[in-house]
């Protein structure tokens, strides 16, 4: 057993407003510079919708991810190494700009500089590419809350697929009752195609905390990544030539804060923290043959991190101590693992994604109560569940490979908590039967209340520091931030002002910290 | 030899050999931050589909037959019984249609970057530059092929001159005249193609050095730790001027 931790993310789509404020804020911190501006290291799309860059999911055409060939093994869907290396002129399944969209800015300074005349002066679109006069036809958003209609929708690939197992008039009902949106950031995969599939070896996965990262020392621009990644979140910067993706924003990570987007997610949905897992049995466990046995393996790999084999094995390969008590703390290994309400995004790609997705409940409550029943009662849920079959298949195919029973357990427990919670906050007798239908305790289905309804800040974020004093470079060993307060309002013995001085960063983060109501 | 023809056989072949070898090692040392194909194939990909490949290869075919037929001297292939006229005939027809595919790619690959908006607009003068550089260099091989296959101007045998002329600069003991004695096509190839090393290390040509074999042998996943991150490729940070850290 090798033992490896792996930051992860959860995010629970049942609070996603689709207000893009993380999409914005990702890009202002990473993405907001020329060869870039096409790139959403952070995206949220409407679904049913074709996605971003459109129908990134239809890998037949794009070839992504990773495929078990006849022997059992694991291959990447886009050939062999042999044969990609012979396809580096031209990366054949390589996405073009139209297939994301092509930037744009507006002439604004027409609006000023325009001589006198009849007419209003306009500020046309001019490319961001060819500075020349263009016309908008696809953006990043396009099919923002099935904007376009079902012109658009219809050619989203889950839809399709699920058009050729039922009957078109299932599509139709589906659209009439389910819409969600679905923020998107680098998986940081276990099994990472985009890294399997680089030529140069300037992709790889962290050892510390499995962050997958591009050396832009190493990059060489052969793309081989961009077509490889099954979640097209691998992007081309077209000025430097090189591969860039989302860091899930390790500089603040190391310093034990959230990513950009988490922190300024206002529906305060995403949730980070560790996973232990066992990187030997990686390979294997996404090798299994039947595709909807991936979900399985996956939770597999995680190990409980409170098993004292476990431990063992982790401080044996080096994990130290106070990432071990976040392990244990850890928000994502609770939804994913304990309470098994947070599934993969697209588990039949077979590269182990590492950003969970708590399924939305919401528009089957919505739909039970514009029916005038009662949503939140436990029995018209279960039931409303059991009868909503399509977008029920729907979540299925986007979360458990289309295993209908997954997606079913988790809405169930979505449900039991509301039912179970709204007789304690209607001062009625709490019922312990609900949990029970579900296979939960009183107890924890309480916490699970806890960490989804309440999520607290400190709660959502479980965030150990990077150590330094694992550093090599034996001048950083200065300041370790492990188990030291590094608060301004913190007095060492000698001080406030002795010792070394705090990063701006870590003070601020602290002050706020200190503010906000607990 | 005259001054010039020493400047042009002698002096510039180590010239272009010292400007490759150190501007590469400065580029990788200095610059890996740029070394990269620049691929514009998100702009634009169903000429390139064609067009890239068909002159990589092509010029992959071209490159070999420059290393058999420079640095092979005849007397080993006549020893192994390969009668000149085989070879000629083998070299002109392998070689002609290597250069027919070089040369097409490299056309179309230039149409489509004047042709197509986005590609063009990320054309640099650097850019620019290496193509007249590069096309110069096919179109002086090729016109030179032609007249040694005798079909414009007098057939010549390039292996009695030509190639002692390289293996005497490769073996540091060089002999001008053997170059000097080649028709003219021959010898306008060999300065374009020697100016084409010259300035090859400041281009985006780099990116030919790192063809990517090792890909074959290394493992799937690669993992590195976040302690030791190499600063190769950027320069060392000078005393004095410490990195800022934590």
């Amino acid at each position: 057993m090798k033992v490896m931790a792996q930051m992860g993310m959860v995010m629970n789509l049942d609070k996603c407003i689709g207000c893009h404020t993380c999409s914005v804020t990702c890009k202002q911190a990473w993405t907001n510079r020329t060869g870039l501006e096409y790139a959403w290291f952070n995206n949220v799309e409407t679904r049913p919708g074709q996605g971003y860059p459109r129908r990134y999911e239809d890998q037949e055409k794009a070839k992504g991810g990773w495929i078990r060939n006849s022997r059992g093994r694991l291959k990447l869907k886009g050939g062999s190494k042999a044969r990609r290396l012979l396809s580096i002129f031209s990366n054949p399944k390589m996405l073009n700009i139209k297939d994301y969209y092509e930037p744009w800015t507006y002439e604004y300074d027409n609006l000023i500089t325009a001589p006198l005349g009849q007419q209003t002066p306009v500020a046309r679109p001019k490319s961001l590419l060819t500075g020349k006069p263009m016309k908008i036809e696809w953006s990043a958003n396009w099919d923002d809350d099935l904007g376009g209609g079902p012109a658009n929708i219809e050619k989203d690939p889950i839809l399709q697929k699920l058009a050729e197992d039922v009957t078109t008039k299932v599509k139709l009902a589906f659209e009439q009752t389910f819409m969600f949106y679905l923020p998107r950031i680098c998986e940081h995969c276990l099994n990472p195609a985009c890294v399997a599939a680089c030529p140069s070896g300037a992709m790889y996965k962290r050892e510390e905390d499995g962050i997958v990262l591009v050396d832009q020392q190493q990059c060489r621009g052969w793309r081989m990544c961009v077509s490889a990644c099954p979640y097209k979140k691998i992007y081309f910067n077209h000025k430097t030539g090189k591969a860039e993706k989302c860091t899930l924003c390790y500089p603040r990570l190391e310093l034990g804060l959230p990513t950009v987007c988490s922190e300024t997610c206002v529906g305060r949905l995403r949730y980070l923290g560790l996973f232990l897992y066992d990187a030997d049995k990686v390979a294997e466990a996404a090798a299994v043959e039947d595709e909807k046995d991936l979900y399985q393996a996956q939770l597999d790999l995680l190990l409980d991190p409170n098993d004292e084999a476990v431990l063992k094995a982790a401080r044996d390969s080096g994990i130290p101590e106070d990432w071990l008590i976040a392990a244990q703390n850890s928000p994502v290994y609770k939804l994913a693992k304990v309470y098994k309400i947070a599934l993969p995004l697209h588990p039949e790609y077979r590269t182990m994604p590492m950003v969970w997705y708590v399924p939305p409940l919401s528009p089957i409550v919505d739909v039970l109560t514009e029916t005038g029943h009662d949503g939140e009662e436990a029995g018209n849920l279960f039931g409303a569940i059991n009868a909503l079959r399509i977008p029920l298949a729907y979540l299925a195919e986007l979360f458990s490979a289309g295993d209908i029973e997954v997606v079913e357990n988790t809405l169930r427990k979505l449900s039991a908590m509301r039912s179970y919670m709204r007789d304690i906050n209607l001062g009625r007798e709490p019922r312990p039967e609900i949990p029970e239908a579900v296979g939960m305790d009183q107890e924890s289905i309480y916490e699970m209340y806890r960490l989804l309804a309440i999520a607290k800040y400190e709660d959502r974020y479980v965030i150990p520091a990077a150590h330094a004093e694992q550093a090599k470079d034996l001048e950083n060993m200065g300041c370790s931030l492990d188990g030291v307060d590094l608060g301004a309002n913190s007095n060492g013995p000698f001080g406030q002002a002795s010792g070394n001085p705090v990063p701006v960063t870590i003070e601020n983060f602290h002050i706020l910290k200190d503010r906000q109501t607990q | 030899m005259s001054s010039p023809n020493i400047l042009l056989w002698i002096v510039l072949p180590y010239m272009a050999f010292a400007s490759f070898v150190l501007g590469l090692v400065w580029r990788f040392k200095y610059d890996k931050f740029n070394w990269t194909t620049r691929s514009s194939q998100i702009y634009e990909g169903k000429l390139l589909r064609i067009a890239g490949p068909l002159f990589h290869l092509g010029l992959f075919a071209v490159i070999g037959g420059h290393v058999v037929g420079l640095l092979i001297p005849q007397t080993i292939t006549d020893r192994l019984g390969l009668s000149h006229e085989a070879y000629h005939l083998g070299a002109i027809t392998m070689g002609g249609g290597a250069g027919i595919a070089t040369l097409l790619g490299i056309s179309l690959l230039i149409y489509r970057r004047r042709t197509t908006a986005m590609v063009f607009a990320a054309t640099t003068r650097n850019d620019k530059t290496m193509y007249i550089f590069l096309v110069s260099t096919l179109l002086a091989g090729s016109s030179a092929t032609l007249s040694s296959a005798g079909i414009i101007g007098e057939e010549h045998n390039y292996r009695e001159t030509v190639g002692p002329w390289v293996r005497s600069i490769l073996t540091l003991n060089p002999n001008g005249e053997s170059m000097m004695a080649s028709p003219l096509a021959f010898r306008i190839h060999a300065v374009v193609a020697m100016s084409l090393f010259i300035i090859w290390p400041f281009t985006r040509l780099v990116h030919s050095l790192s063809a990517p074999v090792g890909y074959l042998f290394r493992p799937s996943i690669v993992y590195r730790s976040r302690d030791n991150q190499s600063t190769s490729g950027s320069r060392q940070a000078r005393p004095g001027w410490e990195k800022v850290k934590y």
